[in-house]
């Protein structure tokens, strides 16, 4: 555990310095989703008693989660695994597998808290009543270290800068607007719903949505989410097993 | 003296290739040894076998004793390693990389601050200490990679290209250090294809060639096998050639033979000759 903080104190040290510039362009995207979705599109539609704004807040935190969390981990570990090399010097530390892979997800777990709680901050403004308990945050947590390890996991797969920008492209992306997000999946024709909850952002936003919204918890969709986790950090850890000597 | 390195049988290949092809070499203890070779050649791939980087196809690593297949995470406690590559974090200062790798090797906290003010030194960069690496010049970037190598005091140093890209004032700078270090009683491990870097640097030499080592010896002993002078001799139809002889007055008597002096060199003969005579290509292609 010590092993893994320390990688993850080198990120903490960076982050200290330029924490509000992060933040603001990590925000940028989440904020503009509120704006055009939860007021331009979403005003005055009403979801089961609940206002869309409501609806779709707890949906663009779990997106921001996975956006922050994934990027914080993933693409920093590509840049320095295939461009600054300095993935090398861990590999070539006295440092185990698992503390490797933990420190690296967690600087995507640290910048994913950050971002969702500064965009939670903002969205708390708007709509005061959201319910932040417990689960909420057991939630967002578990959203934050399964993108992580995806991330890392992704990271270590990926063989050039363009494999990283492609697994965006084809997994994050689609997962952005089709993952339970910014619409209920009660509207959904049942095939493409079981392939929707094939994919953990639904679950995640799912969780979240029920908890800030005080609704009765899925928590079978947390308990799925927590088997994603299960099967990135497996998957992490055998990448970094393959790599290494 | 004992080896430090033992390297019996290595081979890697990619693809089919033969990147590192049937390589036996001990380095002893406090040796500066240097393996010269032209891109490609396998310097660098070997180098990875050594630290854990890299899986060799076939052959047996010992580094102090340690077998480095068999206990990779024993091994990385013994040596330091300079990349060719700038592997510094560029998120952080120069004493923040220090620190980081000082973390990484288990080293407390009072001990950390005292070394890292102690490298940083040593070095010449305390006054650069809490300067970002992008602030900083290649020559400072280098030295704060050999600070950082340094900072769980290995026997062992690797220096991959310790100063490809560097000025030659800088490189001397980088050259003094390695000799420091080394007299104080690191064994240095450097590869290179810088002839002059060689012949300045290293106690003996090992010369790769395609993967294969083809000549090992210290540079004197590499330059006597092919001849101490040599005589380059330009000629119109094919170029210039070459012939080594052992002194300068059988160099001499050969250039009297000659029909024609016009377009004759006679100079004291160096790696760069020993490597074109074995392989029939320059160190630095062309």
């Amino acid at each position: 555990m010590l092993d893994a903080y320390s990688i993850l104190w080198s990120d903490l040290a960076a982050l200290k310095r330029r924490w509000p510039r992060y933040l603001i362009t990590t925000l940028m995207s989440p904020i503009l989703y509120l704006v055009a979705f939860g007021w331009g599109l979403g005003r005055g539609i009403n979801l089961n008693g609940t206002s869309y704004l409501e609806f779709v807040i707890p949906g663009i935190i779990a997106l921001t989660a996975m956006t922050t969390s994934f990027n914080g981990a993933g693409t920093r570990l590509n840049v320095d695994r295939l461009y600054f090399k300095s993935f090398d010097e861990c590999l070539m530390a006295p440092v185990g597998l698992p503390s490797l892979l933990l420190g690296k997800a967690l600087i995507g777990v640290v910048r994913g808290v950050l971002s969702s709680v500064g965009f939670l901050a903002v969205a708390l403004l708007i709509a005061p009543h959201m319910h932040i308990s417990l689960p909420f945050v057991l939630g967002l947590l578990l959203c934050c270290l399964t993108f992580a390890f995806l991330g890392v996991l992704a990271a270590l797969l990926a063989r050039s800068h363009e494999d990283m920008a492609t697994f965006g492209s084809l997994i994050l992306m689609p997962m952005t607007f089709l993952g339970g997000t910014f619409f209920s999946l009660a509207q959904v024709p049942f095939g493409l719903k079981m392939a929707l909850y094939a994919l953990p952002l639904t679950h995640a936003s799912l969780f979240l949505r029920a908890a800030a919204l005080d609704q009765p918890l899925p928590w079978a969709s947390f308990l799925i989410l927590l088997a994603f986790f299960a099967i990135f950090l497996c998957g992490g850890m055998l990448a970094l097993k393959r790599m290494s000597v | 003296m004992s080896n430090i390195i033992d390297i019996s049988g290595l081979n890697k290949e990619y693809s089919g290739k033969k990147v590192v092809d049937g390589l036996n070499l001990c380095v002893s203890q406090g040796e500066l040894f240097g393996f010269l070779g032209p891109n490609g050649a396998g310097k660098t791939t070997t180098i990875r076998i050594l630290t854990t980087l890299t899986k060799p196809t076939s052959g047996k690593v010992l580094i102090n004793g340690i077998d480095v297949a068999r206990d990779p995470a024993s091994v990385k406690s013994e040596f330091g390693v300079v990349q060719q590559h700038l592997s510094l974090n560029r998120d952080l200062t120069i004493a923040e990389n220090l620190e980081l790798h000082a973390r990484l090797h288990h080293i407390s906290r009072s001990e950390r601050r005292k070394r890292i003010a102690e490298l940083l030194d040593y070095v010449e960069l305390s006054d650069h200490a809490d300067y970002l690496i992008d602030s900083v010049s290649g020559g400072m970037k280098r030295r704060a990679m050999i600070a950082r190598a340094l900072i769980h005091r290995p026997k062992l140093l690797f220096l991959d290209e310790p100063t490809v890209g560097l000025d030659a004032q800088t490189r001397r700078r980088v050259w003094d250090l390695i000799r420091r270090m080394n007299s104080e009683g690191t064994t240095v491990f450097l590869t290179t294809h810088y002839i002059e870097e060689a012949e300045a640097l290293c106690q003996r030499v090992g010369v790769l060639h395609h993967g294969k080592l083809i000549a090992l010896g210290s540079p004197l002993e590499l330059r006597q096998r092919l001849g101490m002078v040599a005589v380059e001799l330009q000629e119109k139809e094919n170029g210039t050639t070459y012939r080594y002889f052992p002194d300068r007055s059988s160099a001499a008597r050969f250039i009297q033979s000659l029909p024609n002096t016009e377009r004759v060199i006679m100079r004291e003969s160096n790696l760069e000759d020993v490597f074109i005579e074995l392989t029939g290509q320059k160190v630095i292609g062309d």
